[in-house]
């Protein structure tokens, strides 16, 4: 399990090394405590969706799921796209409201965070991952922390960067978007280096 | 008018140098000419039919499940379209596969649902679909072409630099198959761009004392 | 007296607060979204197996070209050629009258009767689960066993790698590996699919006298006949290959059943 969790977070880091999430990873970066509070809802939500749909996919869409109702070949993989999308769009409603009523200060600290997460890519991809890798549904636990883990660690390494940066003296036409698609490369093929350790 | 829109997509308002939008896909499926052609396919087709849908029944989605229905449309198209690779372009999709169902989440796909296609017409929304796929698409084969020719020799499966490994003189560059160079290559790219027009560079908030606030 | 302006009062002119017409439209939306992506895939699936079956044959086809003579031999043994026999992994026997053609990887390795969790330290390929039996593929002459194909399969960097092996009647020696699908990166871990790699197996030895698994996949070029070259940059797809081989041929893969044909036929 523990492989999981630190292959998750360095080796296959879901920003760094599969680009999942960029777009929020560079809109929302600008600073260290909003790419914070970001991180921390990525790591809740991606914990609770990910062991969700994995569930989902073993009761109810794999191959085989239905063999006790007596149709052992039937086969609902294909809808998985459209089950994990809807069932984290309810997760992430379901977590807002849960938040609204018993955490209202941890609430008002996420403020649109949470809708976004919605269509964060990272998400989405870190069920299909656990679909395409056959891990069960303790693994997908582990899976889902330890890659809520990385991305939260990548954007939070990255908006300390950027803020130390923003002022700097670089050529117009580089400074902004530009110059935060080279850190990100470069940040990227930091992370590259991890993908060697641990074999 | 249709013409203008799609000049502006190309450029102007870009949806990856500029908007920021559909930026995880443009990264990974951009290590050749031939998956970055597949996907960009793939995500005009989908982002056209999404926003020719929802425009089309705009007036009658609930705002309290305005996102879902919209994610539910986009995920069905993604979901057809994977299909219809997998039955006609079979070895391209195995490359694509996870990332074509990431279509779903494109951010630029909902991006223009959201921002156009909910309050617009039919066909002011099938305009504005195809010039935001175009733009999206110019840039993934502009990726392509520089990751591709750099890091083998060739341009869509067409040797054009001969390899040494071959008996020609060019080495290949390895970093461009790995993932980080894609963005090297877009960072160039908005520089350059930038450079060219001025006018699309960011404004800083705050000035730095010795200079004009907003020269960044 | 009715008013012309007035719609007759139907479903779609509800306001788009009114509950019903919530409910309304998110079962609309879910109904026909349905039935389109069921009725599409239903309607293509059908090519889609034609697709995957049309590869296997290819490489199939493949593979026994890469054996220089191969396909003599079998176009002159006829009957006696290319046979698929199920083999029970854990005795390393073969199984009569088993039901070859039906055999699905997928379904046999995670349904509950048919399949064999493996241990952690003894999964190398990282598949967590394998089928208990697998059709495998002799080339016999009277009798005489020239080649066995060995299905495989494992985890790489990116994507489940499926290959075939061949090796020689003495059992040791590689005869051919084909890698039949891969979804590694393009340019780097997809080069295990290009033939100049998949040529560097030929002739290998798996295992060393004693009949250890010695076969590896090395950086920086391969010395002995052990050895195969690796893809710089693509180190752990090519350890995947080397693992995925390695677990195959050891205890828990087909092990048994290459120990035993190698005690007969000696």
């Amino acid at each position: 399990m523990a492989d999981i969790f630190f292959t998750a977070v360095f080796a296959e880091n879901l920003a760094l090394s599969f680009f999942l999430g960029i777009c929020t990873f560079l809109a929302v970066s600008q600073r260290v405590d909003t790419a914070l509070g970001l991180g921390l809802a990525v790591i809740v939500i991606q914990t609770i969706t990910v062991t969700a749909n994995s569930v989902v996919y073993v009761v109810l869409l794999s191959r085989g799921a239905w063999a006790w109702a007596g149709m052992p070949d039937l086969d609902l993989s294909y809808l998985s796209l459209i089950a994990f999308i809807g069932l984290i769009a309810a997760i992430v409603q379901i977590t807002e409201m849960v938040l609204d009523r018993y955490m209202p200060a941890l609430h008002q600290a996420l403020g649109i965070f949470l809708p976004l997460i919605t269509v964060n890519c990272a998400i989405l991809g870190g069920s299909l991952f656990v679909v395409e890798r056959h891990y069960t549904i303790a693994q997908s636990v582990v899976f889902g922390f330890g890659s809520g883990v990385g991305w939260a660690l990548a954007i939070l390494a990255f908006a300390a960067i950027r803020e130390r940066v923003r002022y700097s003296d670089m050529p117009e036409g580089l400074s902004g978007l530009g110059s935060a698609f080279l850190i990100t490369g470069l940040l990227s093929l930091g992370f590259v280096a991890f993908s060697g350790a641990g074999g | 008018m249709a013409l203008r829109e799609i000049r502006s997509a190309l450029v102007t308002s870009n949806p990856v140098t500029q908007q920021i939008l559909g930026i995880c896909s443009a990264l990974a499926v951009s290590t050749s000419v031939a998956t970055a052609f597949t996907m960009s396919v793939a995500l005009t087709a989908v982002l056209c039919s999404s926003n020719v849908i929802i425009s089309s029944i705009r007036r009658h989605i609930p705002p309290s499940v305005r996102l879902i229905v919209q994610i539910t449309i986009i995920a069905s198209l993604v979901i057809v379209t994977d299909q219809v690779l997998q039955a006609y372009a079979f070895e391209l999709s195995r490359q694509l596969s996870i990332f074509v169902a990431l279509i779903v989440t494109n951010c630029l796909v909902l991006g223009r649902a959201e921002s156009f296609a909910i309050r617009n017409p039919v066909l002011p929304s099938l305009v504005d679909g195809f010039a935001n796929a175009l733009g999206y698409s110019l840039i993934l084969l502009l990726v392509g072409t520089v990751r591709e020719l750099l890091g083998q020799g060739t341009w869509f499966g067409i040797t054009i630099f001969p390899l040494a490994s071959d008996g020609g003189w060019f080495e290949p560059i390895g970093l461009m198959s790995l993932a980080p160079s894609a963005f090297f290559v877009i960072g160039f790219l908005v520089w350059f761009i930038r450079s060219w027009r001025r006018d699309l560079v960011e404004r800083l908030p705050y000035g730095v004392r010795g200079q004009e606030a907003g020269d960044g | 007296m009715s008013d012309p302006d007035r719609r007759p009062a139907g479903f779609l002119s509800r306001s788009n607060d009114d509950p019903i017409k919530i409910f309304g439209v998110a079962i609309g939306v879910a109904l026909i979204c349905s039935l389109l992506v069921s009725g599409v895939t239903a309607y293509l699936r059908p090519i889609q197996e034609a697709n995957l079956a049309a590869e296997r044959n290819a490489r199939m086809g493949a593979m026994l070209d890469a054996v220089p003579g191969l396909r003599d031999v079998i176009a002159e043994s006829g009957a006696d050629g290319l046979q698929t026999r199920m083999v029970d992994l854990d005795t390393g026997q073969f199984v009569p009258d088993a039901n070859v053609s039906a055999f699905d990887y997928d379904t046999a390795a995670s349904s509950e009767e048919l399949a064999v969790s493996i241990p952690a330290d003894r999964d190398l390929a990282r598949l967590r689960t394998r089928p208990a039996q697998i059709p495998v593929n002799i080339v016999e002459r009277d009798g005489e066993l020239l080649l066995l194909v060995l299905p495989m399969r494992g985890r790489g960097y990116q994507s489940t790698i499926i290959a075939l092996m061949a090796l020689e009647s003495d059992l040791r020696t590689v005869a051919a590996l084909r890698i039949l699908e891969q979804g590694e990166t393009a340019g780097l871990g997809a080069r295990i699919e290009t033939p100049e790699w998949q040529e560097g197996w030929t002739g290998k030895q798996v295992a060393d006298s004693n009949g250890t698994i010695v076969i590896d996949v090395v950086r920086g070029g391969a010395k002995t006949a052990f050895e195969v070259d690796g893809i710089s940059g693509a180190t752990i797809t090519s350890t995947g290959v080397a693992n995925t081989v390695r677990y195959w041929l050891g205890d828990h893969g087909f092990g048994p059943l290459i120990e035993r044909l190698r005690a007969e036929g000696a």
